[in-house]
C-alpha cells in the first residue's frame, strides 16, 4: 500500500541502543510536528513516560513499543466502524460535511465506489449547489464509481431541497445508500452552518440520518479541533474522515479530536485515485506512524 | 492543567508575578518563552520556526535595556510582537508588474489549498485596478476545475482562455504557452495561470508545475496556502520553493478561526513575503497582506499591543521623571496631578484602557460603572483653583472653596473630598516613593509595598453592591482606599490607575 506518510518515528530511534535525554527531546519535536498540539504531545509523553520509567532497562526499541502501545490505546478507545444499516424503503444516509478544500467530493466518489463494490446501491446527491462547478465534479466521480446521482434541478437551488429528493428517489428506487454532498464551510460562519441543520432537519423528515461524516484534510493543524467542535454541535458528526495522508502531513491532531470530541475516525483517504479510501484501522495506523 | 483560551490570558498568568518585579530575570524570561512556544505551536507555527523565534525572544528579553515606559510583562510582549513583524516582512508587498505586458501570474499550490477561487478573485482586483486580466485554466487535473474557472471568470466579469476540457486530458505546458499567446494577441495586460493542485511530495506533478513555469516565465509565482495548514507548511513550503520557487504567498481562508501561524512558518522558513490574504467566499474578499495585522492574530495579543503602542506614544518620560522627583521632595501639588491626569487622558479613554488590560474581564462589572465624567469632573475643580491654589492646598479656606465649586459647577462637599484624597494620597505616595510600607485602611500594611496596585481591584469590588450602602462606604473612604483622587461619591473611579501610574513613575525615579 502506498502509504508515503509517516515514517516519522522510523529515523528517531533506527538501531535499538539505550535511550538517552536527548531521545526524548527528539520524542517531543516528532510529536509536535507530527500536528499532534502541545497538549496531546505533553500528554503521551507522560504516558509513555509513566511505563518507561518503570524498567530497569531501556533501549530505543522498548522506547518505540511502548510509544506504539500508547498511540493505539488511544486511539483504540472510539469504535470506527461505520453504521450503513438499511431494509428496502429506508436507506441508509450518509451526509458528507467539512470546511472548503478539504477533499469532500473526491471523498464522495471514494465512498460511493467503495460501498458500491460491496455490493451495495448507491445514489449520491450533489447538495453542494454553492461553490462553482461542484456538481460537475461530482457527476464525474459518480460516473467513475458507477453510482447513480441526483442533480439540483436550477443553479441555486436549496440544498435541503436537493437532499430531499435524493434521498425520494432512494427510496422510490430501492436504493441501500444515500450520500449527501455538502458545500464546504468554515465552522465560524453561523448562517452556513445553521443551514446545515436545515439540510439534516429535512433529510430526517423521510429516514433517519446513519452517519454524519466530517471531511478534514491532514494537513490542517490545530484548527481542526475548532472544525470538529462547530461540526459536532451543528450538524452531529458522528465520524471522521481524515483525507490527503498521502502527502507529507501525518494528521496527529486527529488524536487530539478524537479525544476533545469523541467522534471516532471512520475512514482514511490517501491519493487520488478512487480506490485510495479505506476503513479506520488504529492498529495499521499507529504501524504506519512508527514503521 | 488550566485552559486558556488566548495567549493574552496565558502571559497574563504567566507573568502576573513577574509585574511586581522592576528588571527580567532569567527565569521569569523561561517562563515566559515557554507560554509563547507553546502559543505558536497551537497556532500551528513550524516547530523549527518556534525554536528560532523562542531563542531570538530570550537573547532580547535578556539583554535589552529596561524599557521606561512600560512594565516588564509589556516589554516581553512588545520584544514578541516586534520579533513576530520582523520575521512577517515590515512593509505590505505589492506585486511586480512587467515593464512590457502582458505581467504573467502563475498560481500554485496544494489541493484544496483555494487556488482557483483565488485566481477569480485576483482577477477581479485587477480588473478594478484597471488591468485587463486573462485566467488560464492549466489544471487539467481535477474533475470539472476547468469548469469551476470557467464561472469564477464569469462571476468576477474577466477573460478565460479555457482550450483543453481537462479530467485528465490535454498539455497544462502548452495551454499556458498559448495562454500568454492569447494575451499577447488580443491585448490583455495580465495572465493569471490557474495550475493543478498537487502534494508537495508529488514530484510529478512538481515537475509539469516547472514546466508551466519555464515555458512562461512568470513575473510573480504566488504560492496559495491554507491558513489553516498545520507543521506541514514546513514540508510544502521547502517543496514548493525548491519545485517552482515562488515569488509571493497568498494564505486563504482567513475568515476562518485558523491563526494562521503558517504565514510565519513560511516566512521564517522561505523569506518570501506574503502578497494577500483571502478572507471569504465572495470574489471581493481579497485584501492585501498586513503583517503587523496578522502578528497580533497569532499571538492573539492585539489588545495588549495597542495599550503598549499607546503608552509609548504618550508617555513623556522627561515629565514621568520631574513627577517622581516632585513626589519625594514632597512638592507634588494638584497642578502636578493635573498634568499627570492629563498625560494618562492622552492614552485614549480611561474605560477604553481599562479594557484593554489583561485580565481586564473580571473587572468588567466596575468597568460598567466606570464613569468617565468623573475625570472631567476632577479636572473641573482643579482647572477652577488659581495657580496659587493649585500649589498650595493649604491656602483652601471656605470661601475659596465655595468659589471653587461654583467655578466648576460642583458642591463644597465634592472640593472638600477631593482635596482630602489629594492630601492622603500624597502623603501616601511620599512613603512609598522613600521606600516605606504604606498602609491601606482595614488591610494593614502591604507587603512589598509595590505590590500595592496591583491589590486594589479586589478591593473595589468589596464595595456593596447597594447604592445607599456603597455612598456611606464610599464617604467613609475619605482616606484613598484606591488611591484615589476623583470625587468620592464615584462607585468606581480611575483611581487604580493613577495609581499604577503614579506607582510606575516612582519606581522609574530610580527611589
Amino acid at each position: 500500500m502506498a502509504w508515503s506518510f509517516g515514517k516519522i518515528f522510523s529515523k528517531l530511534f533506527s538501531t535499538a541502543r539505550a535511550v538517552e535525554a536527548e531521545d526524548w527531546e527528539n520524542l517531543e519535536d516528532t510529536l509536535l510536528q507530527g500536528d499532534f498540539g502541545p497538549s496531546v504531545t505533553d500528554d503521551i509523553l507522560a504516558a509513555v513516560h509513566a511505563v518507561a520509567d518503570n524498567s530497569a532497562t531501556l533501549d530505543t526499541d522498548d522506547l518505540r513499543r511502548i510509544l506504539g502501545e500508547v498511540l493505539e490505546e488511544r486511539l483504540a478507545r472510539f469504535d470506527p466502524t461505520l453504521t450503513l444499516k438499511s431494509s428496502p424503503g429506508q436507506p441508509a444516509v450518509v451526509l458528507v460535511v467539512g470546511v472548503n478544500g478539504v477533499g469532500k467530493t473526491t471523498t464522495i466518489g471514494k465512498f460511493a465506489k467503495f460501498i458500491a463494490t460491496r455490493g451495495k446501491r448507491v445514489v449520491v446527491g450533489a447538495a453542494d449547489t454553492f461553490r462553482a462547478a461542484a456538481v460537475d465534479q461530482l457527476a464525474t466521480w459518480a460516473d467513475r464509481a458507477g453510482v447513480d446521482i441526483v442533480v439540483p434541478q436550477h443553479e441555486g437551488q436549496d440544498p435541503a431541497a436537493v437532499a430531499y429528493q435524493t434521498v425520494e428517489r432512494a427510496i422510490a428506487d430501492g436504493h441501500d445508500v444515500v450520500v449527501i454532498d455538502t458545500a464546504g464551510r468554515l465552522h465560524t460562519k453561523s448562517g452556513l452552518m445553521d443551514e446545515l441543520g436545515k439540510v439534516k432537519r429535512v433529510i430526517e423528515k423521510l429516514v433517519p440520518v446513519a452517519e454524519v461524516l466530517l471531511v478534514l484534510d491532514a494537513t490542517t493543524g490545530q484548527n481542526g479541533l475548532n472544525q470538529a467542535d462547530a461540526f459536532l454541535e451543528q450538524a452531529g458528526v458522528t465520524g471522521l474522515v481524515l483525507t490527503k495522508l498521502d502527502g507529507s502531513a501525518r494528521g496527529g491532531f486527529v488524536f487530539a479530536v478524537q479525544d476533545q470530541s469523541g467522534i471516532p475516525v471512520k475512514l482514511v483517504g490517501q491519493g487520488e485515485g478512487i480506490d485510495d479510501l479505506t476503513g479506520f484501522t488504529p492498529h495499521v495506523f499507529v504501524r504506519q506512524l512508527l514503521d | 492543567m488550566a485552559v486558556f483560551s488566548s495567549l493574552s490570558e496565558r502571559l497574563t498568568s504567566a507573568l502576573s508575578s513577574l509585574r511586581t518585579k522592576g528588571k527580567l530575570s532569567a527565569s521569569d524570561v523561561d517562563g515566559t518563552v515557554r507560554e509563547i512556544r507553546r502559543a505558536l505551536l497551537e497556532a500551528d507555527v513550524a516547530l523549527e520556526v518556534v525554536k528560532d523565534f523562542t531563542a531570538a525572544v530570550r537573547e532580547r528579553a535578556m539583554s535589552d535595556d529596561v524599557n521606561k515606559a512600560l512594565n516588564p510583562a509589556q516589554q516581553v510582549v512588545q520584544i514578541v510582537n516586534d520579533e513576530l513583524v520582523g520575521i512577517l516582512g515590515g512593509e505590505t508587498a505589492q506585486l511586480e508588474f512587467a515593464k512590457t505586458p502582458p505581467t504573467v501570474i502563475m498560481l500554485a499550490g496544494l489541493q484544496g489549498s483555494g487556488k482557483t477561487t483565488f485566481a477569480g478573485k485576483l482577477g477581479k482586483y485587477l480588473k478594478a485596478q484597471g488591468h485587463t486580466p486573462v485566467l488560464v485554466a492549466c489544471d487539467l487535473q481535477r474533475p470539472n476545475a476547468v469548469t469551476q474557472l470557467t464561472v469564477v471568470a464569469e462571476q468576477a466579469g474577466v477573460a478565460i482562455f479555457a482550450p483543453e476540457p481537462g479530467n485528465g486530458k490535454g498539455n497544462p505546458v502548452a495551454v499556458a504557452k498559448d495562454g500568454v499567446k492569447f494575451a499577447k494577441q488580443k491585448q490583455f495586460d495580465t495572465v493569471i495561470i490557474d495550475t493543478a493542485g498537487r502534494l508537495g511530495v508529488d514530484e510529478d506533478l512538481m515537475r509539469e508545475a516547472r514546466a508551466v513555469r519555464d515555458a512562461t516565465s512568470p513575473d510573480e509565482v504566488l504560492f496559495v496556502l491554507d491558513a489553516m495548514i498545520g507543521q506541514d507548511a514546513v514540508t510544502t513550503a521547502k517543496a514548493f520553493q525548491d519545485g517552482v520557487d515562488f515569488t509571493g504567498v497568498v494564505l486563504t481562508k482567513l475568515d476562518g478561526d485558523a491563526r494562521g501561524g503558517a504565514a510565519l512558518s513560511v516566512r521564517g522558513l522561505t523569506n518570501r513575503p506574503i502578497v494577500f490574504a483571502s478572507t471569504g467566499e465572495t470574489l471581493d474578499d481579497l485584501e492585501q497582506f498586513y503583517p503587523d495585522r496578522m502578528a497580533s492574530r497569532i499571538l492573539d495579543l492585539g489588545d495588549i499591543l495597542t495599550l503598549i503602542e499607546q503608552a509609548q506614544k504618550n508617555f513623556d518620560e522627561d515629565e514621568a521623571a520631574k513627577v517622581a522627583d516632585k513626589i519625594a521632595t514632597d512638592s507634588f501639588t494638584l497642578a502636578d496631578f493635573l498634568d499627570q491626569l492629563q498625560q494618562i487622558r492622552k492614552m485614549g479613554s480611561m474605560k477604553g484602557m481599562l479594557g484593554m488590560l489583561p485580565g481586564a474581564g473580571k473587572m468588567r462589572e466596575q468597568l460598567d460603572n466606570f464613569d468617565e465624567k468623573d475625570v472631567d469632573r476632577t479636572e473641573a475643580i482643579i482647572r477652577s483653583m488659581t495657580p496659587l491654589e493649585r500649589d498650595n492646598p493649604k491656602l483652601l479656606n471656605g470661601s475659596r472653596r465655595l468659589r471653587i465649586a461654583k467655578g466648576s459647577g460642583m458642591t463644597v462637599t465634592d472640593v472638600n473630598a477631593l482635596v482630602n484624597r489629594f492630601e492622603a494620597a500624597a502623603k501616601m505616595m511620599k512613603t512609598v516613593a522613600r521606600g516605606g510600607t504604606p498602609t491601606i485602611p482595614g488591610m494593614g500594611p502591604v507587603p512589598g509595598g509595590r505590590v500595592k496596585a496591583k491589590a486594589l481591584p479586589k478591593k473595589k469590588s468589596s464595595k456593596s453592591g447597594n447604592p445607599a450602602k456603597r455612598a456611606v462606604e464610599n464617604s467613609q473612604a475619605a482616606i484613598p482606599s484606591g488611591g484615589s483622587f476623583g470625587l468620592g461619591a464615584s462607585p468606581a473611579d480611575p483611581s487604580d490607575d493613577e495609581m499604577e501610574t503614579m506607582r510606575k513613575l516612582i519606581e522609574r525615579g530610580g527611589l
